[in-house]
């Protein structure tokens, strides 16, 4: 073989290389830049007014289009999460997807939250005909939406609260 | 305050096919390079093995789709193509010790381990359902652990190699138990940690500015650890102690959030440092071959010698590499263990080199994804237990190796030769690879769900 092409089977194998890493960081990108930062308080509206990319982001109003705001979005619809507004795991946000969610301190639930006035399966929030529900299992320290102590299912709208031990839950669009 | 939600997650099993596919073709390109320059050319074995990477590959990536949908898609490659460049690079070196008149099969050996780390893997992603179900096994961990350290101590079980007392042998192979003790105790730290960490972080006396935890709560861990550093000093065994010194520090700053252990940590090496340097005439020797290692005198005394002949080597690799199989990597004592880094330094270039550092910063950076991604506490301190572990260890080996800080014996995560490092290191990859399906299940259901919605 000549020394040419020696030379360029040996640059190859670097750039075979380079090429893994580079695709492997391609793939990462979904890690990196898929995230949506949401400010809340003070700083939400100020933000929105800046922020470019939301503003073309936004849904088109009821004016321009006819269409009742909500029934189409311009993106995927975003799915219901649970935010957590105090206690340990404040700011966590989790998704709701179509099966029930657990909260406790037992390790198998799916929001495992220590906090010693929590009961090992404290609550659990389930969807039922399009609607969000939330139901107490016996806990110990009760389950509260808003002031009302919660026993059987209730219903769990957006913007309501569920408050258990030190940690209040929020449900959000 | 400020919520981070992730807007759109994608499954990746594709992404993982084609990446899986990338890394193979450099196992075998390698592998062929090898065989061409350095071995006795291309020939049928290079078709066996290229069978079996792609048999290999195919099969993680069918189980991985089948058990752990949701699981990160590029730890699994970025691994694969790090061992299959050490398995090439360990040939290599044994054409290279042949052409000194040295018969060795550490590639032949290393390829067994390999496909022992990689089964055993996938074998802890099928039969582990749930990384949660450790937990329960936290002290058994812990325990399991210590033993591990101390086995090599044990008269008659325990062998010594260059003044090292780390290896066990069992059925006439030597076994390295501290590599498993690592994960072990990521385990029990985890498992403890997250139990105790509220008491941890806020219950105790206040002592400058710093809040010190109460004795019986800092007490059991601070018992192992302090156990296991005993017992690695007493080894001889400095970069492991450096290592558990470091993944308990980060642990505890994980599991507290509390960034007064970092400073006190930090302040405690030193110190150890210091001390281990003027106390122990071994540790001595190594900064001093550290420090002065290019002066003629510590060099001529062959303190400074592998490490010298490790840094020529990557010199005369410059920025391309000399080509794989066409330098001269066993000229550096050790090439294929400690100095493995040196050895593809020389044949791989800067460049090269840059590319695996990114591979392995790429399944660090995965590890700690998946921590930050996970939802209970203890898969989190697992998670990242394990990707800090990996970045100390090759930190502290590369730093070594580059004359960046003292050279202390520690394997480089699935490109140094031994048995017990490698599937150690593939058992861990396998807990990331199940922590990771948890922590991006969520997200990728209820992505799921809404497509359907729409």
């Amino acid at each position: 073989m000549s020394q040419l092409s020696v030379s360029l089977l040996r640059l190859g194998f670097l750039v075979l290389l380079w090429a893994m890493v580079l695709v492997a960081i391609a793939v990462l990108r979904s890690d990196l830049y898929g995230t949506r930062v949401t400010s809340r308080g003070k700083g939400r509206n100020r933000r929105a007014r800046h922020d470019g990319r939301a503003n073309k982001r936004a849904a088109p109003s009821r004016a321009s289009t006819g269409v009742r705001p909500g029934a189409v979005s311009t993106r995927a619809p975003a799915v219901a999460h649970l935010a957590i507004t105090s206690g340990s795991l404040k700011g966590t946000t989790v998704p709701l997807g179509a099966s029930p969610v657990l909260i406790g301190r037992a390790a198998t639930c799916t929001v495992v939250i220590e906090d010693d006035f929590l009961s090992a399966r404290h609550c659990r929030i389930f969807p039922e005909d399009g609607r969000w529900f939330v139901e107490d299992l016996g806990s110990t320290n009760g389950t509260f939406l808003g002031n009302q102590k919660v026993e059987d299912p209730v219903p769990f709208s957006m913007g309501e609260r569920v408050r258990i031990g030190a940690t209040t839950v929020e449900l959000r669009a | 305050m400020a919520t981070v939600l992730e807007v759109s997650v994608r499954v990746g099993r594709r992404s993982e096919a084609v990446l899986l596919a990338i890394a193979g073709a450099i196992a075998i390109a390698a592998r062929a390079f090898v065989d061409a320059n350095a071995g006795p050319g291309i020939d049928g074995s290079l078709a066996v093995y290229s069978a079996a990477v792609v048999a290999i590959a195919a099969a993680a990536h069918v189980l991985v789709r089948l058990k752990a949908p949701d699981a990160d898609p590029v730890l699994l490659p970025a691994v694969f193509a790090l061992n299959g460049l050490g398995l090439a690079m360990l040939r290599r070196i044994d054409f290279a010790y042949l052409d000194r008149g040295r018969d060795t099969s550490f590639a032949q050996t290393q390829t067994l381990w390999a496909l022992i780390g990689t089964v055993s893997a996938l074998i802890v992603v099928a039969v582990l359902p749930d990384h949660r179900l450790l937990r329960r096994y936290t002290y058994t961990a812990g325990v399991l652990g210590l033993v591990g350290l101390l086995l090599p101590l044990a008269p008659g079980l325990g062998r010594e190699v260059n003044g090292a007392r780390i290896w066990v042998s069992v059925f006439g192979r030597s076994l390295q138990p501290g590599e498993f003790a690592k994960i072990a105790f990521v385990i029990f730290f985890a498992g403890y940690l997250v139990s105790h960490r509220d008491t941890l972080a806020l219950a105790g006396p206040k002592v400058l500015g710093i809040r010190l935890p109460r004795p019986r709560d800092l007490g059991p861990i601070l018992v192992v650890w302090a156990a296991a550093l005993l017992v690695q000093v007493a080894e001889r065994d400095l970069g492991a102690s450096l290592l558990f010194f470091g993944l308990f520090v980060a642990m505890l700053y994980v599991a507290t959030q509390r960034i007064s252990w970092v400073i006190v940590g930090v302040g405690l090496f030193a110190v150890g440092a210091v001390m281990a340097g003027t106390l122990f005439s071994h540790v001595g020797a190594r900064y001093d071959a550290w420090l002065n290692a290019l002066d003629a005198e510590v060099y001529d005394s062959g303190k400074s010698y592998q490490l010298v002949q490790g840094l020529f080597g990557m010199a005369s690799g410059g920025l391309f590499g000399t080509g794989l199989g066409d330098g001269s990597p066993t000229l550096v004592p050790y090439a294929e263990s400690d100095f493995i880094m040196a050895s593809l330094g020389e044949e791989l270039g800067l460049t090269g080199l840059m590319a695996i550092l990114s591979l392995y910063l790429v399944v660090v950076q995965r590890a700690l994804r998946a921590a930050i991604g996970v939802r209970d506490g203890f898969g989190k301190l697992v998670a990242a237990g394990l990707g800090f572990a990996m970045a100390l260890q090759l930190f502290v080996v590369v730093g070594g190796v580059t004359r960046v800080i003292p050279l202390t014996g520690l394997t480089t995560p699935f490109l140094a030769y031994g048995g017990s490092s490698m599937i150690a290191n593939w058992w861990g990859v396998a807990l990331l690879l199940r922590i990771s399906d948890v922590a991006r299940a969520g997200a990728t259901a209820s992505a799921t769900a809404a497509r359907v919605a729409r």
